[in-house]
């Protein structure tokens, strides 16, 4: 492929890397948000409820990300749900994602000992006090190197989006493999993109691992 | 939502399902070659050998897998391979889970006493004899639950060689979704089977982690 024909799709691959950066955000956002939820309402250990969110948890972490699309996208609009393609893909992202932030938070509640817990309740804390000064941090700090590692998972996944048609990076590069016949060109370079960018990704999350935990670290003792 | 439509395919989705099983297989058991080499790489005592299976781990875990899938169908394409697409769809996710396999039993290996192979050099074991008799057993006994792990993880990510035309369950789903214009009945039935086969081989690898545990102990 010449230069020419690069700079001729240089506007929609950056709009498509738009996309992506998009759909990890919100999706991600999302499945935080929902994952901590179901965590915390876990916790409450209301037996019917409990049961449900944990069918909820297996089946989103015992079928394929793909399949869960292709139900939000295609079988979505049989139960009234009509969603574009790019609001499905982040729909379907968040809901992936928060099964298994779900069960992040939950190993971080397990990991914070009772006796933190009972010692807070003993020098008169109130249970939320005890629950945003000790549980949460705690749980937080066991939690952040998991939720780095999905985050980064995450970026991953959002290459399987292009199969649902939304343009992001992958589709617009198969769309410009497509038009130009470039096919094996424009996989490589899609290749060497994402290794380079899963690379400084992984990087900045240690980096973030370790600014987060100090700060949690700090605000548990303050 | 009509059940009726589940159940009329069910053939069909049960022949895919066993599609899915047998790429995942085949996907696992040449990973597994190649995980092992990659894991013999680096733990080799020379630098360049174990700067070669870093790449390679890094390399296969950063690239998505739908793109390493896309890049062996098109490598395949361009150099006049004219091979099935299953060629490519096995390739793929054997290149991929053999990254994962390979830190599984470089960490199995890790797990292993270093003072055994210590023992077993100094009672003139060989090198060939220390692998296969005293680090291999092992290893692959500690390395047994997180490989069944890898397994479940594989047999979801076949979902995407549905991509290259391969009939395994998301792909036979799509088309009962065409034809049958119930898309929401066939994928639940296609996310079903992927939860059947899940299932059974979650309750395989607590099966085995019980047996190991007491395995162990000796």
């Amino acid at each position: 492929m010449s230069l020419d024909q690069f700079w001729h799709y240089a506007p929609s691959l950056l709009s498509g890397f738009g996309v992506t950066i998009l759909c990890w955000a919100v999706g991600s956002t999302l499945g935080l948000i929902l994952g901590f939820a179901i965590a915390l309402l876990r916790r409450l250990e209301i037996p019917p409820l409990n049961g449900l969110l944990r069918a909820f948890i297996e089946l989103f972490r015992g079928t394929p990300f793909l399949v869960q699309l292709f139900l939000i996208y295609a079988g979505g609009p049989s139960i009234g749900l009509r969603l574009s393609a790019t609001a499905a893909g982040i729909l379907g992202l968040g809901l992936y994602a928060s099964a298994y932030f779900a069960e992040i938070f939950r190993a971080g509640f397990a990991a914070v000992p009772a006796g933190q817990i009972e010692a807070a309740a003993s020098v008169g804390m109130t249970p939320f006090h005890t629950m945003l000064r000790v549980t949460l941090p705690g749980a937080l700090i066991a939690a952040v190197p998991a939720i780095v590692n999905m985050l980064i998972i995450l970026t991953k996944e959002t290459v399987v989006l292009s199969i649902i048609t939304v343009p992001e990076l992958m589709y617009q590069v198969q769309t410009m493999a497509a038009e130009t016949f470039t096919a094996f060109d424009a996989i490589f370079a899609m290749a060497v993109f994402y290794w380079l960018l899963i690379e400084a990704v992984s990087r900045l999350g240690s980096q973030v691992e370790t600014r987060v935990t100090a700060f949690l670290a700090h605000e548990a003792r303050a | 939502m009509k059940p009726e439509v589940i159940l009329h395919s069910f053939g069909y989705l049960t022949q895919a399902a066993g599609t899915t099983v047998a790429v995942s297989f085949a996907g696992i058991a040449f990973g597994f070659v190649i995980g092992a080499l990659v894991c013999v790489a680096r733990v080799s005592p020379r630098p360049w050998l174990r700067r070669l299976g870093a790449a390679y781990v890094s390399v296969f875990r950063g690239v998505p897998l739908l793109v390493q899938l896309l890049f062996v169908y098109y490598f395949l394409a361009k150099y006049g391979l004219d091979v099935p697409a299953i060629v490519a769809a096995v390739g793929a996710l054997a290149l991929s889970s053999a990254a994962y396999q390979a830190e599984i039993l470089r960490g199995a290996l890790n797990a292993v006493p270093r003072g055994q192979g210590e023992v077993a050099t100094a009672l003139g074991f060989s090198g060939l004899d220390i692998w296969r008799r005293v680090l291999l057993p092992q290893a692959l006994r500690i390395s047994t639950p997180p490989l069944i792990n890898e397994f479940i993880l594989l047999i979801k990510a076949s979902s995407l060689v549905s991509v290259v035309g391969i009939a395994e369950l998301t792909r036979v789903s799509m088309n009962i979704a065409t034809q049958t214009y119930r898309p929401l009945e066939a994928y639940v039935g296609g996310g079903l089977f992927y939860l059947a086969i899940n299932l059974c081989l979650a309750g395989l690898g607590a099966v085995a982690e019980r047996r190991l545990a007491g395995a162990g102990g000796r």
